[in-house]
């Protein structure tokens, strides 16, 4: 049986600052592999559409035609699974998350990849 | 006799983090019966398991739970693995065991927020989830994601922890130790607490038993079922005990989620001292072809995930039994002559998941 | 690590004595889980464990097949029964706490008993 026995915690509360974080007036914690929102670099893509095909929760559309890559950040649930399986490595996890929105829309992204001519070996795309 | 009469309970209360309705039916103060019903929020998960290929479903079983989405991922990926005869590397075993026991920290921590909330202990609350903050640093500082991690994939993990970070993890939770020391004293020996809890919603042994509860809740009934004493993941090279009390009542389901608290602690320092070095993943080619029942220990108790495949890239089944839904015939019995003041108590004491319930 | 686990496939009419057999036999119940195998054909999977050993219990049905409630030796199966019924369409009979569908409501009548092509994308 005790008493009491939460003064000490009581005590220790009063004595240090908040832990909680006024989001989104000052910015969440991050760390390096916080995964925040997807971001395509339209100059590596190759229009291979696996990224379409991994997504677990169909947020990605893929024009070919249109040279277009869009995501639905409402339907995004940011698995980090088109990341994983980008050939080209063009698409990019940032460590932002996505701002609040009161819209439904999709974000469009340009294509401006431009396939090499042939003969020339296409130098390998690194991060 | 009395007059009977019927007060509804939930679906929204204010120490329900989610919706599930009870009727009670009381005479004067006291609950005679009480009858369950779920369906707010059922999802439909275990359908979309036609849709999806197996190898995306893990994030959709994933995201089957808020708070346990590691094990549920890591459960998922078991099961197909036992389908298709996958050995997956020590290292990512290990890896497993250790997000799966900051899952059951993190778990444990919430629920004891919670608890100390319907008893009305607001700053025990707060306590409680100051300290939860520190384990989803960690998830987030390992995996990317606080609440649901995304760090599990058929036939291994995704990503590693690196050897020093495993280091500092551990030194970490010595002093996350000292903090749940404090918060697990008031929790056990304060004189409010107590008598909130105790001889509150007794279940027995043989009521735990064949109605079929799992985790803390059988557990605080004296009945020993622990799923990580079957040795998946890691477990079969740790040691694991297991916690019980023999009460039955309100506290000793408290008392069980405390001393787990220390046992998680204890095998992520063990996990972390044996991790070998080595690869992660191995690669996975072909369908899964046969049925099996994977049975992991969650916070909550035991979960059943049953996949069946047919050789194609579909599963054919994927049923989710999930601890709270076999914990509802256990909540039933307790609330049965109990205070009607209590049973905020007593519904928050088996720890109830509904979302995880409906997937 | 492989868990311990059979499957033993039975007759509707065996199902009340074969649950006896594994309750005076100590086992508790695990879960029970409803397979669609083919057009208005279902697997009910009965699992019980003792020891960390499973057994299932597997009967084959079809929606019009009156399956009898276990909740007479199970109490607590009643949630596994009415969620059968709601999801799948199944008839079971004599639950102890009877939901009669309402247990889940959902917009599409016996959602899991229908058909979904695979593979289609919105």
């Amino acid at each position: 049986m005790g008493f009491f026995e939460m003064t000490k915690t009581a005590l220790k509360t009063v004595l240090s600052r908040p832990v909680t974080i006024l989001y989104p007036y000052q910015p969440a914690k991050k760390t390096s592999l916080t995964r925040g929102h997807v971001v395509q670099d339209g100059s590596k893509c190759i229009s291979c559409s696996i990224c379409v095909k991994k997504c677990p929760s169909q947020a990605i559309l893929l024009n070919k035609e249109a040279k277009t890559w869009q995501i639905d950040r409402f339907r995004c649930v940011v698995c980090n699974s088109c990341v994983d399986t980008c050939p080209t490595r063009c698409l990019s996890m940032d460590t932002q998350y996505t701002a609040p929105a009161s819209v439904q829309g999709v974000e469009v992204f340009t294509i401006t990849y431009v396939k090499p001519p042939k003969p020339e070996k296409k130098e390998e795309t690194k991060e | 006799m009395t007059k009977q009469i019927i007060v509804p309970f939930g679906p929204q209360h204010p120490v329900l983090p989610e919706p599930i309705h009870l009727d009670l039916v009381l005479e004067d103060e006291r609950v005679v019966d009480a009858i369950p019903s779920i369906g707010y929020i059922h999802r439909g998960f275990e359908k979309l398991v036609e849709k999806r290929e197996f190898t995306e479903y893990v994030y959709i079983a994933e995201r089957t739970c808020g708070i346990c989405s590691f094990i549920h991922g890591a459960t998922y990926c078991q099961g197909i693995e036992q389908i298709m005869n996958i050995e997956v590397p020590e290292r990512a075993d290990y890896l497993r065991t250790i997000w799966s026991e900051y899952s059951r920290l993190h778990s444990h921590l919430l629920w004891l927020g919670c608890f100390a909330d319907s008893f009305g202990f607001e700053n025990l609350f707060m306590a409680a989830w100051r300290i939860r903050e520190r384990i989803l640093d960690v998830f987030e500082q390992t995996t990317g994601g606080r609440v649901i991690q995304g760090s599990c994939k058929i036939g291994g993990v995704r990503r590693d922890i690196a050897n020093d970070k495993l280091t500092g993890m551990s030194r970490d939770l010595d002093s996350i130790q000292k903090e749940i020391e404090e918060l697990t004293t008031v929790f056990l020996n304060d004189d409010t607490v107590r008598h909130r809890t105790r001889n509150i919603g007794v279940l027995s042994r043989d009521d735990a038993y064949h109605l079929g509860a799992v985790g803390p809740t059988a557990r605080g009934s004296g009945v020993a079922i622990d799923l990580r004493k079957t040795g998946y993941g890691a477990y079969d090279r740790l040691n694991v005990p297991v916690i019980t009390d023999s009460c039955g009542d309100c506290y000793s389901r408290c008392y069980v989620r405390c001393k787990e608290l220390f046992t998680s602690i204890d095998l992520i320092q063990q996990a972390i001292t044996e991790i070998p070095d080595g690869p992660i993943d191995v690669k996975v080619t072909g369908s899964p072809n046969g049925e099996y029942f994977m049975r992991a220990e969650q916070p909550r108790g035991e979960l059943v995930h049953y996949l069946k495949g047919n050789g194609t890239k579909f599963l054919v089944r994927s049923r989710i039994r999930t601890p709270t839904l076999t914990n509802i015939p256990p909540l039933v019995k307790m609330l049965q002559g109990c205070e009607l003041a209590d049973v905020p108590v007593i519904v928050l004491s088996i720890d109830p998941c509904i979302s995880c319930t409906e997937r | 690590m492989k868990q311990e686990q059979s499957i033993i496939p039975i007759d509707v009419g065996q199902l009340i004595g074969s649950v006896e057999q594994c309750r005076n036999e100590g086992y508790r119940l695990a879960q029970i889980g409803c397979t669609k195998v083919g057009d208005n054909s279902f697997e009910v999977n009965y699992s019980f464990d003792k020891d960390y050993v499973l057994r299932n219990l597997r009967i084959t049905v079809t929606a019009e097949t009156e399956v009898p409630s276990i909740t007479g030796m199970y109490w607590g199966a009643f949630v596994y029964e009415n969620e059968m019924h709601d999801l799948f369409g199944i008839q079971v009979k004599g639950i102890n706490i009877d939901f009669k569908g309402t247990f889940i409501q959902t917009a599409i009548k016996y959602p899991f008993g229908v058909t979904v092509t695979k593979g289609e994308k919105p």
